[in-house]
């Protein structure tokens, strides 16, 4: 009961952050939509056994990365409006009938079920701290250091882009 | 009336949609890129519905690798947009043209 | 013993060729051309102590290898020690050394003297190869290499457009007698599944058919035809008279193109089982020496004379092989080699004492400030016109004895024969006299002199071998016969004929000589005649083969080129080409509005994939 109240309640907020987040026409606005979203999806990771992964959605996602995006809203000037004609020539009917055939069938295949495959282990999941840990570090090891390597990349492609982008004298990028 | 999992795999395929809508349709840079962000945050979704169904942890490992891996997106994308506006003041994406055949 | 020293008389004109094209080009002047002519010189000399024991008759013929050429086929890089190729040696490095020598002066003050020694030693080295090899593929490569280094030679003065067009057409003219001889070799491995000469001739009776034996020696034929410039194919040969005069003496008169002459000699073996190719030879020798003779008539030049009697010459020698008379074939392809190198390189001094002129209309009275040149010419010129005891009697009276001696339709080739020496006296008289005698002709500021000793001297040299070379083969003494028979063993050999027949004939072939040079005498003693008439003007034109062979080779062939560069380079496979990058271009154009540049356009792109990807994931993707 208290499941259903809670999903109600945040996918309504989730649904309107991320509406909002579209339809804005200040990027400032669509980053505290989508920062909407985000916390409402973390409530639902709580609801679905994901304690730690809740977590890192809070702090990662909601904090680190919509900070950065606030950061570079600022920083490349948010007085500038945009304005909502459309140029490009059947763009908007096109999205609209791909998006309604897309959600249409997703919905429509959900219906019959949502998901294929056994429901092997018995035991329902709990994604505590310890849990992940080990089987991040178990059997997902491998792709964990390929991500580290990943992250290494893309720090290096930034300082990149900071110090050789930008500028047309300096060339490079 | 419980919640079962196809409702929040629902509710994340109408977030995805929304999300594709913003990457169609707007011409900011950063609103696309939010519109993407918000794609994957509705898979994420998915991920961790499916684990609870299926009584599986690897759904939850799933996404935090996708949460890496957008995090080094997000990080090399906003770079990319601001060095963009530095050479061409703008981060309307309908600019960008050069390309054109 | 042998191996070593004929290794060594290989190798050291391969090492002087070598040598010079590296360094000849930074050595002074006299010096390029004193080490090419030590080399030969030593070659000759180390030739001539390995041939003691072939002398002496003692010796076996010995078979030199080097490696294992081509072990697939069984081919080594071998050397046959035998007589014919040991008197061909010595001819060649003999001569060679020669004509080295003499080329020492002249080509003074030539802008490339290092290379043309160069050149030189690579024809030594080549020739050799041709002549020493003791299996067909080794031959060919040396009979290949002497083309090459005829070439270089031709078009020595590359900046004169004629020497270079020379060349060329010596190069074409050849490799159309090449396909001949590639052919046959190519029909003796399949027919012996070897080149060894000594294992195709011995199982040639055994293995081949009156057809193939025909088959094979008709294309053997044909290519000695085009190295030694018989009819058809000897156009080039006139031409080749561009280069340098030594290479004449050389290269067109003494020795690479009498190499079709020891080819069919070597090959004896299996001409004899063909009767017909060997008719065949002989024919085309006896019309080309005639043939030849007649245009030799009516030449200026003093060195197209010398080419057109060249050419009548290796006629005669063709004549004898094709009548199985191999010893009198190589016996007159040696004293034609003194005599011919001899008059080449007297014209090359007379042509140096004019200061180049080669028109004999601009000569005459040259014998008095030549008295050299005029003394050892004519020593070649009573050779040539069959004068006993001058070497060309003896070898051009025996080639004509065996001939009639074959007896039957031969004593038709024999009268050609006979014709032939009565001209070839008759146009060599001519020659000297317009040379020689007579008033002086020359050019204001012609100062005509005697050739420094370093031409004299093989001149010399040379006179000496063409007045006493004959009698290395006598009929009362055939020492040559004898010292050749072994490397014609299993060949039945054209016998002389018997009583005194060859008397008679010695001396209808000598009156025939004596007519010559009396006719001429009378002519062109004194004044100088020109003549216009129209059978004159058909032999200075050499009967029109070479206009014609321009007509339908160069124009044809002109004319196929120009088509298919025009029309099907130019218009199909161009078009072909340019048709293909049209069309991409076109598709390229209409396919080009997708590419907007617009990253949202992308964008409904890749959601329409995604729309069909979950199409087809819900009807047939098993869902």
């Amino acid at each position: 009961m208290v499941e259903t109240v809670l999903f109600v309640v945040f996918a309504i907020t989730a649904l309107g952050g991320a509406i909002s987040m579209v339809w804005a026409r200040n990027p400032v606005y669509s980053a505290l939509g989508l920062m909407l979203t985000m916390f409402s999806l973390a409530v639902f990771y709580v609801s679905n056994a994901g304690h730690f992964v809740a977590v890192v959605q809070v702090i990662v996602y909601a904090g680190a990365v919509m900070t950065l995006f606030l950061f570079v809203i600022m920083l490349i000037g948010v007085d500038k409006d945009e304005d909502r004609s459309e140029d490009i020539p059947f763009q908007r009917p096109l999205t609209l009938i791909l998006l309604g055939l897309f959600a249409g069938g997703v919905l429509v295949a959900g219906a019959r079920a949502w998901t294929t495959g056994t429901v092997s282990p018995t035991e329902p999941v709990n994604g505590t701290i310890e849990a992940i840990g080990e089987s991040l570090f178990g059997d997902w090891v491998l792709p964990f250091e390929v991500t580290a390597l990943l992250l290494i990349i893309a720090a290096a492609g930034t300082i990149a882009l900071a110090f050789f982008g930008g500028d047309d004298e300096e060339g490079g990028s | 009336m419980t919640v079962t999992p196809g409702w929040y795999m629902a509710l994340a395929a109408v977030l995805f949609v929304i999300g594709a809508a913003g990457v169609l349709l707007r011409r900011n840079a950063l609103v696309m890129f939010m519109s993407v962000e918000l794609m994957l945050n509705a898979v994420n979704l998915t991920f961790v519905a499916a684990g609870r169904q299926l009584n599986l942890l690897d759904g939850q490992v799933s996404v935090l690798f996708v949460m890496v891996v957008a995090a080094a997106e997000v990080v090399v994308g906003l770079a990319i947009i601001v060095t963009v506006f530095r050479r061409r003041a703008t981060a309307s994406v309908d600019e960008l043209a050069e390309l054109k055949g | 013993m042998v191996a070593v020293l004929i290794s060594l008389a290989l190798l050291l004109p391969l090492a002087g060729f070598v040598g010079l094209l590296a360094f000849g080009k930074r050595v002074p002047e006299p010096w390029p051309g004193v080490v090419a002519t030590a080399t030969v010189a030593v070659a000759f000399v180390l030739a001539l102590i390995a041939a003691v024991d072939v002398f002496s008759g003692t010796a076996v013929p010995e078979t030199v290898t080097w490696f294992d050429w081509l072990p697939a086929l069984g081919v080594q890089a071998s050397f046959l020690w035998d007589p014919l190729s040991v008197l061909m040696t010595l001819v060649v490095t003999g001569v060679g050394a020669l004509i080295h020598a003499y080329s020492i002066g002249y080509m003074h003050g030539d802008e490339r003297y290092g290379r043309f020694f160069a050149y030189l030693n690579l024809f030594i080295f080549s020739m050799l190869m041709l002549v020493l090899g003791s299996n067909f593929a080794v031959m060919f490569v040396g009979w290949e290499l002497v083309g090459l280094s005829s070439y270089l030679l031709i078009s020595f003065w590359f900046e004169k457009p004629t020497a270079a067009a020379a060349g060329k057409k010596a190069f074409v003219v050849n490799r159309v007698g090449d396909v001949g001889f590639l052919v046959a070799l190519m029909l003796i491995f399949n027919a012996f599944g070897t080149f060894g000469f000594h294992a195709v001739f011995e199982n040639a009776p055994a293995t081949l058919g009156t057809g193939m034996a025909t088959a094979i020696t008709l294309m053997l034929m044909l290519g000695a035809a085009g190295k030694s410039a018989q009819l058809p194919l000897h156009v080039w040969l006139p031409d080749a008279m561009e280069g340098p005069t030594p290479v004449s003496a050389l290269i067109h008169a003494a020795t690479m193109v009498t190499a079709g002459v020891y080819m069919v000699a070597r090959t004896g073996a299996l001409f004899q089982l063909a009767p017909i190719s060997a008719g065949v030879v002989a024919t085309v020798g006896a019309v080309t020496a005639l043939f030849a003779a007649t245009i030799a008539l009516a030449q200026f030049d003093i060195k197209r004379v010398l080419a057109y009697s060249t050419i009548s010459q290796l006629g005669y020698m063709f004549m004898a092989v094709g009548a199985a008379a191999h010893v009198a074939g190589i016996f007159h392809l040696m004293t034609h080699a003194f005599f011919k190198a001899l008059l080449f390189l007297g014209a090359g001094s007379v042509i140096h004492g004019v200061a180049g002129e080669q028109d004999m209309r601009k000569m005459g009275g040259l014998g008095r400030a030549m008295p050299w040149t005029l003394g050892t010419m004519t020593v070649a010129w009573l050779a040539i016109s069959g004068i006993p005891p001058f070497a060309g009697f003896w070898s051009k009276d025996e080639i004509l004895a065996s001939v009639f001696g074959r007896g039957g339709p031969w004593v038709i080739l024999w009268a050609v024969g006979l014709l032939t020496a009565l001209l070839t006296a008759f146009y060599m008289t001519r020659m000297m006299w317009m040379t020689f005698g007579g008033t002086p002709r020359w050019d204001d500021g012609v100062h005509p002199h005697e050739s420094p000793w370093t031409m004299v001297g093989p001149l010399t040299a040379l006179g000496g071998l063409a007045l006493v070379g004959g009698l290395v083969n006598t009929p009362w003494k055939p020492a040559l016969e004898h010292f050749l028979h072994p490397a014609f063993e299993g060949v039945g050999l054209a016998e002389l004929p018997g009583g005194a027949t060859p008397w008679v004939l010695a001396f209808v072939s000598v009156a025939a000589g004596i007519v010559g040079i009396a006719a001429a005498t009378r002519r062109y003693r004194g004044t100088m005649h020109v003549e216009d008439s129209g059978a004159w003007k058909l032999l200075n034109r050499g009967y029109y083969v070479d206009d014609a062979y321009a007509a339908a080779f160069a124009g044809g062939g002109g004319a196929a080129a120009t088509w298919a560069a025009e029309s099907f380079d130019g218009g199909g496979i161009d078009g072909a080409v340019n048709g293909i990058a049209r069309l991409t271009g076109k598709v390229s154009g209409w396919l080009r509005p997708l590419q907007t540049g617009l990253v949202r356009s992308y964008a409904v792109a890749v959601m329409i994939g995604t729309v069909g990807l979950l199409a087809w994931f819900l009807t047939r993707g098993g869902f």
